[in-house]
């Protein structure tokens, strides 16, 4: 293998809703070898897990398949492979729409894999019998007290088996809650032939995963700077161009938006970070501290130096459950007196209750008057009389009627109560349940993941 | 020594880590991150965030990166999945941080 050989990985998706613009400009506007699609967040498995039960062909992240009949005919002809943990909770269902779409587009030679193993909703009486604890590891609670009510149990796995998928001739893997960074960990493995116990080389393709992991928050999106950043409309997406030894360059294609520097990729390497001297993953513990950055050229950022270590022996699970429902409703209210007419509809609204014989107890209240600093609450001046404000107003409680009631309360303070409150605008809020989440952490010899690659 | 806000030699970002948040600032030269290691210290972090950090304040430092990384606890009224606050996923917390005003040497600002 040569030296001089560079890999290139675009990240197209930063979360489940981002732009079809991200995959679709950086498979026409310049080189890429690998897109990955980062879809999952704590909270996504367990709206997809509601989906499966409601729908036994839905539970992924269905935003993939509209997006994948947009770029797979220019992948094709590229050799572009994509990597995706768009599977969710049924990387199954996700193999099946792809195959559809492929058919659908009249292409054929298309090796398709999916990769489980990471689902262990059902496996949890088994996993604690055994002794697993899965205790809570923010807090240390007791799985015990949300048992009854778990929603979805996902461990983050690493890129082992999204590696044997590629080896298999996978032109798409498609995982279910595969780590971010390992979907960028998989392709540098398979490319450069690296071992997974080179924990450097790991590390360095781990740091390549965190920095793209967010789409255009590492090309100049969110940047402080940002009147530095031309074209947001046309930003461009990351492309990470990696090197045998580990060493890569941040850039993005020709004639894009945004802005490559130092300060843009390092305010991502800040993004969600912890302890920079342990950074966990399931592939290997990576050290910020570790990390040479520099300018390289314009809109190139080369990074270097990182080192890793081996990973811990346990895997960490995202648990979901259900935690009740909350409301929210809001109105405009225009000045003068629009904070104190704010607090008087706000009381109305929880007085109302109370004559409906609901009892709302203090602390599941909630009232936010924004356009008073509640941004910024305490860091800076609030203005005095501001000449509008946004009242928030709504409830977390275990009922959801009840809830619903409050949310019939909201409209009619436009004309029960104090003068100038409009912007009623999208109908009746109602009560959505609230998502629970439990970090925990599992011993790995209790995972077994799986892959399998057909060809369409 | 000028009175400044951290906008003028540093840049930040954060994000949500369970029912807290992270603010990660970069120093803009080594000498201020020099500067901002010695005096950006969790209890000045602490002080200042007191309306919205119900936590402890946690610092770690990235020398080879200029900057520092702050982690406030219980900062989120309940976390990101649970709370009904606008800025549920502590999004603001950098830009917050940069309107501290500081005591700056001179040679910093030139």
């Amino acid at each position: 293998m040569s030296e001089n050989k560079i890999v290139r990985v675009a990240n197209a998706q930063g979360f489940w809703g981002d732009s079809l613009l991200g995959p679709m400009r950086l498979v026409e506007e310049g080189p890429v070898d690998y897109l990955t699609f980062d879809y999952l967040a704590e909270i996504t498995m367990s709206i997809m897990q509601k989906q499966m039960m409601r729908n036994p062909d839905t539970g992924y992240a269905m935003d993939f398949i509209p997006m994948l009949e947009k770029i797979l005919p220019a992948c094709k002809e590229k050799g572009i492979k994509i990597i995706a943990n768009a599977g969710g909770v049924n990387p199954k269902a996700c193999l099946k729409a792809t195959k559809e779409i492929i058919k659908k587009l009249g292409l054929s030679g298309i090796k398709v894999g999916i990769v489980e193993g990471d689902d262990i909703l059902d496996r949890i009486d088994e996993i604690t019998a055994g002794g697993e604890k899965l205790a809570n590891l923010d807090n240390g609670a007791d799985i015990s007290t949300i048992r009854d009510r778990i929603t979805s149990a996902n461990v983050y796995i690493g890129a082992e088996p999204i590696v044997a998928a590629l080896k298999d001739g996978a032109d798409i893997v498609i995982t279910g809650r595969a780590s971010d960074p390992s979907l960028m960990v998989a392709p540098l493995v398979y490319e450069f032939g690296w071992s997974m116990e080179d924990y450097d080389k790991i590390a360095a393709a781990t740091v390549m995963g965190h920095i793209t992991e967010c789409g255009p928050q590492c090309t100049g999106g969110n940047y402080v700077g940002w009147k530095q950043v031309k074209d947001f409309a046309r930003i461009g997406y990351p492309v990470i161009e990696a090197k045998a030894d580990g060493s890569f360059v941040v850039t993005k294609h020709d004639n894009t938006g945004g802005l490559v520097t130092v300060e843009t990729v390092t305010s991502q390497l800040l993004y969600e970070l912890g302890d920079p001297k342990n950074y966990l993953g399931p592939d290997c513990v990576t050290d910020f501290t570790t990390i040479d950055i520099r300018q390289e050229g314009e809109n190139r950022v080369a990074v270097s130096g990182i080192k890793g270590r081996p990973a811990t022996p346990t895997y960490k699970a995202s648990i979901s459950y259900a935690n009740g429902y909350k409301i929210l409703g809001t109105l405009c209210i225009s000045g003068p007196d629009a904070i104190e007419k704010c607090n008087i509809i706000a009381d109305m609204i929880f007085t109302r209750m109370s004559m409906y014989g609901i009892d709302i107890p203090e602390e599941d209240r909630f009232v936010e008057l924004f356009g008073t600093n509640v941004l910024y609450k305490g860091l800076v001046p609030a203005d005095e009389q501001p000449h509008e404000v946004l009242l928030r107003v709504g409830a977390k409680g275990p009922d959801r009627k009840a809830l619903d009631t409050l949310g019939m309360e909201i409209a009619p303070a436009v004309t029960a109560g104090p003068p100038g409150v409009t912007g009623i605008a999208g109908g009746r809020p109602k009560a959505t349940e609230v998502v629970g989440y439990w970090p925990a952490l599992i011993d790995k010899k209790l995972i077994t993941t799986t892959h399998t690659v057909e060809e369409v | 020594m000028a009175k400044v806000q951290l906008f003028e030699i540093a840049i930040a970002r954060s994000g949500d880590k369970g029912d807290g948040s992270n603010v990660g600032i970069m120093a803009k030269t080594p000498a201020i991150y020099d500067f901002l290691e010695k005096t950006l210290t969790a209890a000045v972090v602490k002080d200042f965030f007191k309306e919205i950090c119900k936590g402890e304040v946690t610092r770690y430092e990235i020398p080879n990166l200029q900057a520092l990384n702050f982690i406030l606890e219980d900062s989120l009224a309940g976390g990101g999945t649970e709370t009904l606050i606008t800025d549920a996923q502590g999004k603001v917390h950098g830009l917050g941080l940069l309107h501290l005003t500081m005591d700056v040497p001179d040679e910093l600002l030139k």
